[in-house]
């Protein structure tokens, strides 16, 4: 079975999607990233969309369900990537993917999620 | 016995084509600016010819006949031509018509002693001219069509046009009506621009956009919901008091959108967003 | 209408929707079709398929192009079930509804992202569903 492969980088993970997600492949994504989220106690997660040309409304729910569970793990999740045409297509289909935040590439979803760390003043020394 | 109208024309071929000529260059819709009388005689003889050719007494009966078809895309390929080059329908429909005159009177000629059978074969080829005079006014809107078509294409090509004001902003003044089309032109146009210069903050000027009810409010917010799925901010300049009022009115909802009233105003929120400050320099 | 070319696929499993939307992504690409306007196709034939497995175990799609008034040409796709059938489709056409645990956008969500949507359904018997997509629309 196909795996999507979650990297740690220092607090953050990250997880780039590169293939076409089919159901099964994105429902075992959520399970292994908040899998993932609570065993390393990381403070973020960044999800790259950049090579994903459809998101439909299941993909979204599961996008949102990643954020909010991350969320109860203290952790902030950030989607960055996003083509121009899913963008459009998901503001048409009404599903704005609320409480989830995005950012236009890695590098600037990287300095949100820092930000974030350093809002809440617990950012501890870098290793 | 039974005539055959197909043999018969086709006999006088000749004749009809100079009759319709005759026809054509009286009359008072002749554009000679438009095609000269050479290239008009061309054209008469290739739709004669092809007319002629295929004309039996099968097709004649049957309109919908295939072996019409030659004929039809003759008579489509001059329509078209005809559109394009900026005939009136008048002239173009006089075109075919005036073959119908040629034809009847050729047919009296050959039939004067049976009017019964003269008034059956003109009816026939008159219906025939007639189902070919609405293929070409068909035809004819069909190319007019085309030429709206691309206009509009190229307008809504070259009315979007999106400007890097600094790095990190970008803006995208809007002049003109925002349909549902023109919006995801527009929305298109601005993402991928975000994304090429990776930009984080839009600003969408509409100072001229004529007016704003609650459908251009609708494509609006949905044009600032898909900039912030991509990360990046949306702000909206250019709201005239005339549209505040509208929007007021109309009971739209804007709250969840950056307005300002000039695009100076919204660079000015930009530049904040962005942690910068533009200064005048001291002289010293 | 004028139908110039399609193809007949069955969906039954999930990877098949995979193969699914390849291949109308190939069909829109083949009439020249923009990016934005391919994405919302697909979108909403992935809405509509997922339906099609999830509430009727599976089904058939038939992918045509077709040239429709103004000569325009279009993509139009046909899913038949031999499933429940909807009961009441007013119901199941508006914004949240949902007889699943999804957030309820698949059909008005899909039908917003066409040019043309249609469908028909008995219940016992299954449903049929026909979405046009123009070149420009």
């Amino acid at each position: 079975m196909d795996k999507i492969p979650i990297l740690k980088i220092g607090h953050f993970l990250m997880v780039a999607i590169q293939v076409d997600l089919y159901d099964r492949l994105a429902l075992n994504l959520e399970a292994d990233l908040v899998q993932a989220v609570s065993k390393t106690g990381a403070r973020g997660v960044l999800i790259d969309i950049s090579a994903v040309s459809i998101v439909d409304s299941f993909m979204g729910r599961i996008l949102g369900n990643i954020a909010g569970m991350s969320k109860v793990l203290d952790a902030d999740t950030v989607i960055v990537g996003m083509q121009p045409a899913v963008a459009i297509t998901l503001v048409e289909l009404g599903l704005p993917l609320k409480g989830v935040q995005t950012a236009l590439n890695v590098e600037k979803g990287m300095e949100l999620l820092q930000q974030k760390l350093q809002i809440t003043g617990e950012e501890e020394s870098e290793e | 016995m039974k005539l055959d109208t197909a043999k018969i024309l086709q006999k006088r071929k000749k004749q009809i084509l100079e009759l319709w000529m005759k026809n054509q260059l009286v009359d008072f819709s002749l554009r000679e600016d438009l095609m000269s009388n050479d290239e008009l005689t061309v054209q008469s003889e290739e739709l004669v010819d092809v007319l002629l050719q295929t004309l039996s007494g099968n097709n004649l009966e049957d309109l919908q006949a295939s072996s019409l078809e030659a004929v039809h895309e003759v008579l489509e390929g001059i329509s078209i031509s005809r559109a394009k080059q900026g005939y009136s329908p008048r002239e173009t429909g006089m075109f075919v018509f005036s073959l119908k005159d040629a034809l009847l009177s050729i047919l009296a000629q050959e039939i004067k002693n049976d009017p019964v059978q003269l008034l059956d074969e003109s009816l026939k080829v008159s219906k025939l001219i007639d189902s070919l005079g609405i293929i070409t006014f068909e035809t004819f809107i069909k190319g007019r069509e085309e030429v709206i078509l691309r206009q509009t294409d190229e307008i809504t090509e070259i009315s979007t046009p999106v400007i890097r004001v600094w790095d990190g902003i970008v803006a995208m003044p809007i002049i003109g009506t925002l349909d549902s089309s023109r919006t995801q032109v527009v929305m298109e146009n601005l993402l991928q621009e975000i994304v090429d210069t990776s930009s984080s903050i839009a600003i969408l000027d509409i100072s001229g956009v004529p007016a704003v009810d609650s459908l251009v409010a609708q494509h609006l917010i949905k044009t600032v919901s898909a900039t912030r799925l991509m990360g990046a901010e949306c702000i909206i300049s250019g709201i005239r008091p005339e549209i505040a009022q509208t929007v007021v009115h109309l009971g739209i909802d804007l709250s969840g959108i950056v307005t300002k009233a000039s695009l100076a105003s919204a660079l000015r929120h930009a530049y904040a967003l962005l942690q910068l400050e533009v200064k005048k320099v001291v002289a010293k | 209408m004028i139908v110039l070319s399609s193809d007949n696929m069955r969906i039954l499993k999930e990877l098949d929707m995979v193969v699914f939307r390849n291949r109308l992504k190939e069909f829109a690409v083949k009439i020249g079709m923009g990016l934005v306007n391919q994405t919302k196709l697909i979108t909403a034939a992935s809405e509509l398929s997922r339906n099609m497995l999830r509430y009727a175990g599976g089904g058939t799609v038939l992918i045509e192009i077709v040239n429709g008034p103004q000569r325009q040409n279009g993509v139009r796709v046909t899913f038949s079930d031999n499933g429940p059938g909807i009961p009441n489709i007013e119901q199941a056409m508006k914004d949240g509804f949902s007889t699943g645990k999804s957030l309820g956008l698949g059909l008005p969500g899909a039908k917003r992202l066409v040019s043309d949507f249609d469908i028909k359904s008995t219940v016992g018997k299954g449903t049929t569903i026909t979405i046009i997509k123009w070149k420009n629309g």
